[in-house]
């Protein structure tokens, strides 16, 4: 017997639009849509421009990686890990790798330690890079993005000059990194981030002191303080609420206690200070990558020595590892049953409440030509939300 | 054990928490007490943060193990709370009404396992799997593969092997042989 449809969104807030009755039109942003941020969906419902109901649907990228990663070797599942998050695919190796590690009772050397943190922050700062161009893009502002890819492929140059690969780099290993920093490699990423910097002042200015933005993005999808915890809000979203979360600090893995930065927070809590919260945390990223540059240990492995990953069984049990990605709070729930496969990994994704329940309730009373302006501002990603 | 493993055992029954790391725990309820146990640990062990749940098809007992994981930002701490239910009946109260987020959660459990939790919102709908018709795809016992080649036709010239065979002759050719 098919039950009738219930609501997240309380009866009494909920618009109930009479479909039937032609004030409303019913329209589909996605799945393939420049304001959209990957393959996903929103169904609107508008009463004039102004969005009195929203869906969101996904599915349009699932490709199962939970199911093949149990079906798969422990070490044969790095290729399929990184491609859960394509702007950042280093945060779900480091995730993985670190649950095995934990779980198999494997230290890694300082070396690694430190080159896993130049490697997440030159992520961190690329996939900014790719938002912030999307989110001058949504605004109609075609500018920034010219730009601001153009600085992430030389962070791509970079990541390939350090890894082989471009996009995905299955760097970051069990028991370490699969390579040392090649010779001169420190002083291209010095050379990078002098033009990186310079290029963010231009957009500082060019997009923060834009009449436009300012008007369209101040006041865009507020979001109170009080929905962080009732909602799972982490990252940037949450930090530009004025709640001081961010777990290179809560945590402190990898290096980063060894560094030197404050949380940045923001109070308005709408997409202006989310986007203004995100670039100040770029030039962060720049601070802390020359900062590791400087203490990393220039000698030293970079790999602990390990037994033939295809015979790997690891102990029995269970750990959930997270690090904060530019989204949030990104996580790996892995078990073990002693086998050479995982028993079950499942991925936490910041999107997961970002894209679904938090834009729903945004989207509502939205101007349909700030929907994607909105989206944006949330920094959300289907892929890590279907796996 | 700490307090709020103790209070857990005293009023909800909690058993088996155990410290895997210094700031990660777990611990199993039982299905009539996980969401009274929930709200207790949200209002007052500060556990505010609902980070994900998912479920494990624990299919050799029959049991599906849902899990619930919190964080608690003051201290510091992560809880996993495990509680098993019967695979064969497999139905779960809902949390939405503690946590806004919970329905989605409950809504990709319900299509990838089954797990019905009635009352939580949309939990009907199709999630990712838009169109499917098969079992719950995430059950131990099924089997993509045979799925696969009974649903789907082969396309003609394409190579299939074994990954894990086919890496082991490739890179490892002293290990394959």
């Amino acid at each position: 017997m098919k039950r009738e449809k219930t609501h997240i969104i309380p009866p009494a807030e909920r618009a109930s639009p009479d479909l039937s009755s032609g004030k409303y039109l019913v329209m589909w942003q996605g799945p393939q849509h420049p304001g959209i941020t990957g393959n996903m969906s929103l169904r609107l419902v508008a009463e004039g421009d102004t969005v009195v109901d929203c869906e969101t649907h996904v599915g349009y990228l699932h490709r199962g990686f939970e199911k093949l990663m149990e079906r798969r070797l422990w070490m044969q599942n790095f290729p399929l890990v990184c491609r859960i998050a394509v702007p950042e695919p280093d945060f779900n190796e480091y995730c993985y790798a670190a649950a095995i590690e934990e779980l198999a009772g494997i230290q890694i050397p300082e070396k690694a330690v430190w080159l896993r943190t130049l490697s997440l922050e030159m992520m961190r700062l690329a996939s900014f890079l790719m938002w912030i161009g999307g989110q001058a893009g949504a605004f109609g502002h075609g500018t920034i993005i010219q730009w601001s890819v153009t600085m992430r492929d030389y962070v791509l140059d970079l990541f390939e000059e350090l890894t082989g690969g471009r996009i995905y780099h299955m760097y970051i290993i069990p028991g370490g990194v699969r390579s040392d920093v090649p010779k001169g490699f420190l002083r291209h990423v010095l050379e990078v981030l002098n033009v990186v910097e310079k290029n963010l002042d231009d957009i500082e200015l060019v997009m923060f002191h834009n009449a436009i933005f300012k008007l369209r993005a101040e006041g865009l999808g507020y979001i109170p303080k009080e929905w962080i915890d009732q909602y799972g809000i982490t990252g940037p979203n949450a930090r530009a609420a004025g709640v001081a979360r961010d777990l290179r600090k809560d945590w402190g893995y990898l290096a980063y206690p060894k560094l030197d930065f404050e949380i940045i927070l923001g109070t308005k809590s709408d997409a202006y200070e989310r986007s203004r919260l995100r670039l100040l945390e770029m030039y962060q990223c720049i601070n802390l990558l020359r900062q590791i540059i400087d203490a990393m240990p220039k000698e030293g492995s970079f790999k602990e020595k390990l037994p033939n990953p295809l015979h790997w069984k690891i102990p029995a049990g269970e750990t959930y590892v997270a690090a904060e990605c530019t989204r949030g709070e990104y996580g790996f729930y892995v078990v073990s049953d002693g086998s050479d496969k995982p028993r079950r990994v499942t991925v936490r994704g910041p999107s997961y409440t970002h894209a679904v329940s938090v834009m729903e309730r945004l989207a509502r009373g939205t101007n349909i030509a700030d929907i994607a302006g909105l989206m944006v501002s949330l920094h959300t990603y289907p892929p890590e939300i279907e796996r | 054990m700490n307090t709020t493993a103790s209070a857990l055992a005293e009023r909800y029954g909690a058993r088996n928490w155990h410290d895997q790391r210094p700031d990660l725990a777990s611990v199993v309820l039982d299905p009539s007490r996980l969401r009274d146990a929930l709200a207790w640990l949200r209002d007052f062990g500060g556990y505010k943060h609902l980070s994900f749940a998912t479920a494990i098809d624990n299919i050799e007992r029959n049991a599906f193990t849902l899990t619930y994981t919190l964080r608690n930002h003051e201290k510091g701490h992560s809880l996993i709370v495990h509680c098993d239910i019967d695979r064969g009946h497999p139905v779960m109260e809902s949390i939405h009404l503690l946590w806004e987020q919970a329905w989605t959660y409950q809504r990709e459990m319900r299509e990838w396992f089954g797990i019905d939790f009635p009352g939580s919102p949309r939990v009907d709908e199709e999630f990712v799997l838009e169109g499917w018709e098969g079992p719950p795809m995430m059950r131990r016992d099924f089997d993509s593969l045979e799925y696969s080649n009974a649903i789907y036709a082969e396309r003609p010239g394409r190579e299939t092997r074994d990954p894990a065979s086919y890496m082991k002759e490739k890179l490892y050719p002293e290990v394959a042989g």
